[in-house]
């Protein structure tokens, strides 16, 4: 399982199949393709577009809490939003995107020709439309979409309408193709890096990938078995969840957990990721610590098996599994300060400049400690049970996930969209999302720490009056938050449109952090046919 | 290595893989059956399940305990159903019996199951039942009032510091559902 | 670009020291309401010292972490004409930072287990009260001799919130007296006594939640959880049921009157007074008007929430207004408020015949029904 020796004939793997030099023409071409680059492109796309219509669920969510009272929706429907809107979020919006980067970047950064099993990869793709599709059907459904909230906890969500069945299969499904993309990746990984490049060479960004690769392996499984057994509990008579026939409704909040902990690592690993390979480049220096950022990655990657009942201190658990919980999730604190160290000390004595992909990974290193810290807070169970299942939660979840993931997804279309379209973004416009962007996010996000502790609830449609300063403020926040992601679109599209010419570096001295920055901008359709020079890969720090 | 032979990799690392997502699925339904033991075993259930043979303990006269008892009808199931006490001082080692009674309130039989819950949950372990309502499903005539004995011991080995049980049953309407086979 | 940086640095030390500054304000409103309330129970007040524990390390390391990249971004960028150092390692530096965190965290370890013992220690209470969550409604059964032994009610909405949280309903939540957190049926218990709160619920998972309190904790079908409160001051705290458990999750909320023993004693006397008049007075007559006055309280708080406030119906949930039973046979009504039917909860339990007859006589007169038939409680008993 060594490194692939390229023979000078440059055939790699199964990307000899396809070597017609270039894409076929029209629609067809993105159904049918192989090309890393185009399956990436198409990931990145659904991500964006799902990114926006799980927003506007948000908006409906934010629009309906602007005031105490009900105004637009019925609470069943606003339930309908809370659980669509995370469940997109997460599995449409985050992932997808994610998905989208590591097809793009890992080929080009270990110097395999594509990933290593492309027709897998064009069937992990293709399954995520039609998922989505089926998730937003169940939104006219009699009974409407489940509405038990993203944890789809029973026996709540058995009382879902004719929606259950569909949003069970929507979940195989999307577990189905998460799987692939991620058995795609540790093959890719370990199969086709170019001579030279071992794996304490890879980026940091293909190293955060496996491990969350690995993390999706073992967890997506669980949570697939633990929504059938909802669907035969329903259906066949089962009682894994259900009291009366001898199950517990408690173990499937255990198995939902111990998917749900790693996954929320799923969503923040390829960031940390992300983030130290732009923090290098706009510093000018190397990385900080790379081996212990390796280390810090796969510590945070196993703590996450072992600390998910903390989502559940209040339902009774024994003592000692309360103690145990909150020991082993504080020590998640540990790694993650090391992340957080090491991209302070890349910073230290470097040269920085802001250009967006910066403002954006700076922004996250400040915000996502934010959440960092709340976590911490969590963490200790008595304070949880006050903390629990109120706004300081959602707060804290957001911004590790908005100014977290998001804002790492943010970068790294910034960084990398003058190497994939060929075209400098425009700087001015960049710059104006990103401030419009970090403002409005805070005041989102901010005021929900104080309405938490203060006492509100989540998942609630309506609140009781001495929550509606904080409230209208975080929905004010919302909407100049999503508006505000209409200038990243543009963006996109201008850059692809066309532009200042961009050069294969892109940004002064990134040749030294990458592999990707000696290919020219936009690459061709087929890059590292033939493994990149030795010096190359010896020169990377 | 040629292709050939990095295609042969490929597959055997695929595999690999695929096998650990299998077990994974098979975990989570694995854990299922298990979870009761495995809770049973930490003592975390708050759950007995089985009569446990008639034994003999040395009762301990010394020690009191209050054991609470608490009746819950779970939906709508028109059952009226209470306990003979609402309290009763026991010592560890020594049997007793405490009579249930559960009165069909509507015109229709009734099945019921009976699930029953403790806390401390972890004080499950010790509380030995000989004979329980909740051992099997109970069926109820209409208008009819049945008694439901429980008869049980606290295992005097129970730590010393042990002041207060509670016991709770909930009855669960399965009337209308095919009996359950899974534990 | 300095000045945006400064800018950003600004509005984090305001935020913070909002944060910092309205800690230990407790409980207020509006803009006031900012932090965890130090509550009046033991718990709620170790809670609360533990959180602001915690709040206080995490604004120490935040403004020493937040200081060093701030020094950093001011100092160490290109525009200054800086060389960038070379360094990508330091062993010491990585072993500080790695050991020095874990070093707090013990630190932590130590009040958030004594804290948490306290939790669980629910031994030695004077009374026991069952607390059972119903979608969407809170039961409160008293079960200790002496101290209401036997009293036994629901706690829903009260009905002005209930009016004024319907979607459309054009009433103004600020006008409504303590909006979505009131009830008809308040829990009441004594003060200065260590009560211990069993939880169970009878349909999906809640969690039943007084912030004042200190803890949540969940109420899940077939089991028994427990916890206890020990409150120091008579007064009246109001929680939220704290567990998504369906469409009116966010409209259950929970209401404590706290009173003295001696108050809670006299209550108690006239709980058990009102609770026999439901049952042994059924010979009484009622006129009409008080049987429809009477009627509309009892309709608001546990029929509005799914036939509407005004009888209308509710997507599956069928209108009363001209509805074929409350326009039909007498004995069928009754029968279905008694009984219940398919997702129609059955009332035999929670109301009592008074209340019975005269939601009955509510919904046979109000939204222009107009049967002109009033039920007496007497009439209930013979059809029960």
């Amino acid at each position: 399982m060594s490194a692939t020796t390229h023979d000078e004939t440059h055939a790699h793997g199964d990307a000899h199949e396809h070597h017609d030099h270039g894409p076929a023409k029209g629609f067809m071409r993105w159904v049918t393709t192989t090309n890393h680059k185009d399956i990436g492109t198409l990931y990145l796309i659904t991500g964006l577009i799902m990114f926006f219509v799980g927003g506007a669920m948000a908006l409906v969510i934010r629009a309906e809490l602007f005031e105490p009272g009900l105004q637009y929706v019925d609470p069943h429907f606003f339930n309908q939003m809370t659980t669509l809107h995370a469940l997109i979020m997460v599995f449409g919006a985050v992932m997808p995107a994610f998905a989208g980067l590591a097809n793009w970047m890992i080929p080009m950064m270990i110097g395999a020709p594509d990933m290593a099993l492309p027709r897998m990869n064009n069937w992990s793709f293709w399954l995520l439309p039609f998922s989505f599709v089926m998730l937003a059907s169940t939104l006219f459904m009699d009974g409407g979409a489940a509405a038990a909230g993203w944890t789809l906890y029973p026996p709540l969500v058995l009382q879902t309408g004719n929606a259950l069945p569909f949003t069970v299969f929507t979940v195989h499904m999307l577990g189905m193709s998460s799987i692939m993309a991620a058995i795609n990746i540790i093959v890719t990984v370990f199969n086709m890096r170019a001579p030279g490049m071992t794996m304490m060479k890879l980026p940091l960004f293909v190293w955060t990938w496996v491990i969350t690769a690995f993390l999706l392996i073992a967890v997506m499984p669980v949570f697939a078995g633990a929504v059938t057994m909802l669907l035969t509990d329903k259906f066949f008579g089962t009682s894994f969840f259900n009291a009366a026939g001898g199950g517990d409704p408690v173990l499937y909040q255990h198995l939902f957990w111990f998917f749900g902990h790693p996954e929320v690592y799923i969503l923040i690993l390829p960031s940390f990721g992300i983030i130290s390979s732009i923090i290098p480049t706009f510093s000018r220096k190397p990385l900080f610590g790379y081996s212990s950022m390796v280390y810090a990655t796969a510590a945070i990657g196993f703590l996450s098996f072992i600390v998910w009942a903390h989502h559940q201190y209040t339902v009774g658990m024994p003592i000692a599994g309360e103690l145990y919980f909150t020991y082993a999730t504080m020590l998640i604190a540990v790694p993650t300060g090391v992340k957080v160290f090491n991209w302070l000390a890349t910073m230290w004595r470097g040269a920085m400049t802001f250009e967006t992909p910066m403002l954006f990974a700076i922004a996250f290193v400040v915000l996502f400690t934010m959440g960092g810290f709340t976590g911490v807070m969590m963490s200790i169970s008595p304070a949880d049970l006050q903390y629990h299942d109120t706004y300081f939660i959602v707060a804290h979840f957001h911004y590790v996930l908005v100014p977290g993931a998001v804002f790492a997804l943010f970068a790294a279309t910034y960084y990398w969209l003058p190497k994939w379209t060929g075209h400098m973004y425009d700087e001015r416009l960049g710059q104006l999302h990103f401030w419009l962007t970090t403002i409005s996010v805070n005041i989102c996000f901010f005021p929900q720490h104080f309405v938490g502790l203060a006492g509100m609830p989540r998942r609630i449609p309506d609140y009781a009056v001495q929550f509606a300063e904080f409230n209208a403020l975080s929905s004010v926040g919302a909407f100049v938050f999503g508006f505000s992601q209409l200038i990243f679109a543009y963006v996109i599209y201008k850059a692809i449109k066309g532009g200042v010419k961009a050069s294969s570096e892109v940004w002064e001295g990134a040749e030294a952090h990458g592999l990707e920055w000696h290919l020219p901008s936009p690459p061709p359709y087929h890059t590292w046919t033939e493994a990149p020079a030795q010096e190359i890969i010896s020169d990377l720090h | 290595m040629d292709i050939k032979e990095l295609q042969k990799a490929n597959a055997r690392l695929v595999w690999r893989i695929v096998a650990i997502a299998l077990l994974m699925f098979g975990l989570g339904f694995a854990i299922a059956p298990y979870y009761d033991a495995v809770c049973n075993y930490f003592g975390i259930s708050g759950r007995v399940k089985e009569a446990s043979t008639e034994q003999v303990y040395q009762v301990d006269q010394s020690r009191n305990i209050t054991l609470e008892f608490v009746t819950v009808v779970n939906g709508q199931m028109p059952l009226r159903f209470r306990a003979e006490t609402g309290k009763l001082q026991i010592h560890p080692g020594q049997y007793y019996t405490v009579n249930f009674y559960a009165e069909n309130t509507s015109d229709k039989k009734l099945t019921g199951r009976a699930i029953p819950s403790i806390s401390p949950a972890w004080s499950s372990s010790y509380l030995k039942k000989a004979e329980c309502f909740c051992f099997s499903e109970q069926e109820f005539e209409p208008h009819k009032e049945r008694k439901l004995p429980v008869r049980f011991v606290v295992d005097p080995t129970i730590q010393a510091d042990t002041k207060e049980m509670t016991l709770s049953y909930t009855f669960f309407d399965i009337t209308e559902k095919t009996p359950t086979i899974k534990n | 670009m300095k000045k945006t940086l400064q800018l950003l640095a600004g509005l984090w030390s305001v935020l913070w020291g909002v944060a910092i500054a309205e800690t230990g304000s407790g409980t207020g409103v509006g803009w006031g309401a900012l932090n965890m309330p130090a509550g009046v129970t033991p718990l709620s007040h170790d809670i609360h010292d533990l959180h602001m524990k915690i709040l206080g390390i995490c604004v120490v390391i935040g403004v020493v972490v937040y200081g060093i990249l701030i020094y950093s971004l001011i100092h160490h960028r290109k525009s200054k004409g800086v060389e960038p150092a070379k360094f990508h390692e330091n062993t010491k530096w990585e072993i500080a930072w790695t050991i020095f965190p874990f070093l707090i965290l013990i630190w932590m370890a130590f009040p958030a287990t004594q804290a948490m013992i306290k939790v669980y220690d629910t031994e030695n209470s004077v009374m026991t009260i069952k607390v059972t969550g119903y979608q969407w409604k809170w039961r409160y059964e008293y079960l200790t001799d002496g101290l209401g032994k036997g009293i036994d009610f629901f706690s829903s909405l009260d009905a002005k919130s209930n009016e004024a949280r319907q979607l459309g309903s054009k009433i103004d939540p600020t006008t409504v007296e303590h909006y979505l957190l009131n009830v008809d049926n308040p829990l009441v218990i004594p003060a200065n006594k260590k009560i211990r709160v069993l939880l169970t619920a009878v349909d999906v998972l809640h969690a039943w939640w007084v912030p004042e309190f200190g803890w949540k904790k969940d109420a899940i079908p077939g089991f028994v959880t427990d916890g206890w409160i020990n409150v120091e001051k008579p007064g009246i705290y109001r929680g939220q049921c704290a567990e998504l458990c369906g469409r009116d999750h966010g409209f259950m909320p929970i209401v404590v009157v706290v009173k003295t023993e001696e108050d809670f004693k006299k209550w108690v006397d006239g709980q058990k007074a009102k609770q026999d008049a439901g049952k042994l007075d059924p010979g009484k007559m009622l006129t009409m008007d008080e049987l429809m006055s009477k009627g509309k309280e009892v309709y608001a708080s546990n029929c509005a929430a799914c036939h509407g406030a005004e009888g209308e119906g509710m997507g599956a949930f069928p209108a009363i207004k001209g509805s074929k039973v409350a326009t039909g046979p007498l004995s069928d009504h009754v029968k279905l408020v008694l009984n219940g039917k398919a997702t129609m909860p059955a009332f035999k339990e929670q109301l009592n015949d008074v209340e019975t007859a005269a939601v009955v006589t509510y919904q046979r007169n109000g939204f222009g029904n107009n049967k002109g038939d009033s039920i007496q409680p007497a009439d209930i008993q013979a059809l029960k």
